[in-house]
């Protein structure tokens, strides 16, 4: 049986804000009499996280996901509930703890920006108490699988976005560590740095079982890397589960593009009692529900005459859009 | 075994941020010649004959200016700056979930620099002998010894301090204008405008319960030679590195308590 690596119960996470009124009054006000209020941005939130499991964690921005994350890798104290993670409270930030996690943000960077991202490499491996031999084999290694060789030896500041991220993860990953938090670590890539990103992380899982937990807005990298999401709303867990199940949920139907041999057989088609988005000459757009799509396609095939046919999924980002601004799915 | 890894881990800490230091190498030595303060000093000293008031001659009083600047070349300190904009920026975040305190990245940088400014600091120590021949001496391999020993001392309590202070930014942000109101009694009691030797008795009873004169007075006057208690100013250093060091390890631990991670 897979265990459990992180446990999370009753999680709450308040900030103290002070608010400023606008001009120069409010100025002067908030000079002298700063008013500061409690704003509870994590609220009582409870879930579990198998090892080797890739969780994706959703929300709008201001959800709470990246504090959330903060939270679970010790960088912030939590105001009320209890975190375990590989059996640690993350905020007294052990050093077994801390060899055994990763946490990576988006364009922030560890890498000292002067020099060369093998300086940088070393200096971690020996904060880690790699040896120089261990630490060479896994530059290596971690370089091979990130298609990084030249770059090495260039200076942080002359690198692109694209080459400075991965550096960043082989700096991030030569502990090896076996949780990984990445907060939109895709954020400001292009197309092709992200697929290699999200393959590299895809492999990193395989080979390892490492468990990672990932933030992002683009749906690609959730799709492609997570089974299970959980969304956050406000700081409340508005979903937790399989990222299929929501899908098929929240978009029970699909949408069928039917090319029809002449217009006289769309207009059959279209009087034919099938839900019927639009129609633009022998071209018709049916939704049917995912339960009776074998069955229906069955029916058209055998009593129209059809030239071509396109299943579609709705928009990802349409579906998931609607999670983001519904409070609660119970699935 | 574990001698060895810290061993390691110090020295690619240190080769590292000597290697980031290089790349600084011309403002690290316009730092260095903006740090010839105490020579101004011993010029308007030596100009209105106020070494006599204290009974130093003009060669001890130069010697003094130059360990002085030596001395704070060795022990300048900008930690509560760097963790400041670290700090506010987000960057502190990496390095707080790495098992080695951040503040010891700060402390290779430091040391780092010094390394770096060292032959700038020799330049100008030659041509300082050049224009006042009459100053150049040669300390015993004790007393040399023994100045680096104090130099390194008064670094060491002058970090502590700062990053005592540079860690109320878990509080209020910008704890670099807090270290602004220690600049001035640093400034004034530690020696670098005038020997603490010079003060009235009754300030300077008051002074020497400080820290400030074991910063630059105390090491300077060991170096040049000047007639200083040296078991008493060394065991004073140390004792000032032993009550700052817990109180850094406590605000330490209650501030990153406090941590937000804002701007990350």
């Amino acid at each position: 049986m897979v265990k459990n690596i992180i446990d999370v119960r009753n999680l709450s996470k308040s900030f103290d804000i002070s608010s400023k009124e606008p001009g120069l009054k409010g100025t002067i006000k908030h000079f002298f009499r700063r008013q500061t209020k409690s704003l509870k941005v994590i609220k009582d939130i409870s879930f579990k996280i198998k090892e080797g499991e890739i969780v994706g964690f959703l929300g709008a921005n201001g959800a709470g996901k990246t504090t959330i994350l903060k939270m679970l890798c010790g960088l912030i104290y939590p105001s009320e509930g209890s975190i375990l993670v590989s059996g640690y409270l993350p905020f007294r930030r052990k050093d077994n703890f801390l060899k055994n996690i990763t946490l990576i943000m988006g364009q922030k960077q560890q890498l000292i920006w002067d020099l060369p991202p093998i300086e940088s490499f070393y200096l971690n491996a020996s904060i880690y108490d790699l040896d120089k031999f261990e630490a060479k084999k896994r530059i290596k290694k971690l370089s091979e699988m990130l298609e990084i060789d030249e770059e090495l030896f260039i200076p942080v500041r002359k690198l692109s976005l694209g080459q400075r991220m991965k550096s960043e993860l082989l700096a991030a990953l030569i502990h090896e560590p076996n949780i990984l938090f990445l907060d939109e670590p895709t954020l400001g890539l292009d197309i092709n740095a992200q697929r290699n990103l999200r393959k590299f992380l895809q492999r990193y899982n395989k080979e390892t079982n490492a468990t990672i937990c990932l933030t992002s807005h683009y749906m690609k990298d959730i799709t492609s890397l997570c089974k299970r999401v959980i969304c956050v709303h406000e700081g409340s867990i508005s979903y937790d589960g399989k990222l299929d199940l929501l899908l098929k949920k929240l978009s029970p139907v699909k949408e069928i593009l039917i090319v029809c041999r002449s217009e006289e057989d769309a207009n059959k088609l279209e009087n034919s009692g099938f839900t019927v988005k639009n129609k633009i000459k022998n071209e018709i757009t049916i939704k049917i529900e995912n339960n009776s799509i074998t069955s229906s396609l069955k029916t058209i095939l055998n009593n129209f005459d059809i030239e071509d046919l396109f299943i579609n999924e709705p928009p990802i980002d349409e579906v998931i859009g609607k999670v983001l601004i519904k409070k609660n799915y119970d699935i | 075994m574990i001698s060895n890894l810290i061993y390691r881990k110090i020295f690619t800490l240190l080769k590292v941020q000597y290697s980031n230091m290089l790349e600084y190498r011309v403002e690290i030595a316009l730092w260095a010649i903006s740090g010839i303060i105490p020579f101004f000093m011993l010029n308007i000293w030596t100009n209105n004959n106020l070494n006599e008031t204290i009974n130093i001659s003009d060669v001890l009083l130069s010697r003094y200016f130059l360990c002085a600047f030596f001395v704070r070349q060795f022990s300048v300190v900008w930690v509560v700056f760097s963790f400041e904009e670290d700090s506010l920026m987000g960057r502190v975040s990496p390095y707080l979930i790495q098992p080695l305190n951040p503040f010891f990245r700060y402390f290779a940088q430091h040391l780092a620099e010094q390394i770096t400014r060292f032959p700038f600091a020799l330049i100008i120590a030659f041509f300082f002998f050049i224009f006042n021949p009459e100053s150049i001496w040669i300390p015993n391999l004790g007393i040399l010894l023994l100045s680096i020993v104090s130099t390194f001392l008064s670094f060491l309590i002058q970090f502590l301090i700062q990053s005592i202070v540079a860690c109320l930014c878990f509080w209020t942000e910008k704890a670099s204008s807090i270290e602004r109101l220690l600049f001035i009694p640093t400034l004034f009691l530690s020696g670098l405008l005038a020997p603490v030797v010079s003060f009235p008795s009754y300030v300077k009873s008051w002074i020497y319960l400080t820290p400030f004169p074991y910063l630059i007075d105390f090491p300077a006057n060991l170096l040049s030679g000047n007639e200083t208690n040296i078991s008493g100013g060394l065991s004073m250093q140390i004792l000032w590195i032993f009550l700052l060091f817990p109180l850094f390890k406590k605000i330490w631990s209650e501030g990153t308590k406090k941590y937000t991670a804002m701007g990350s």
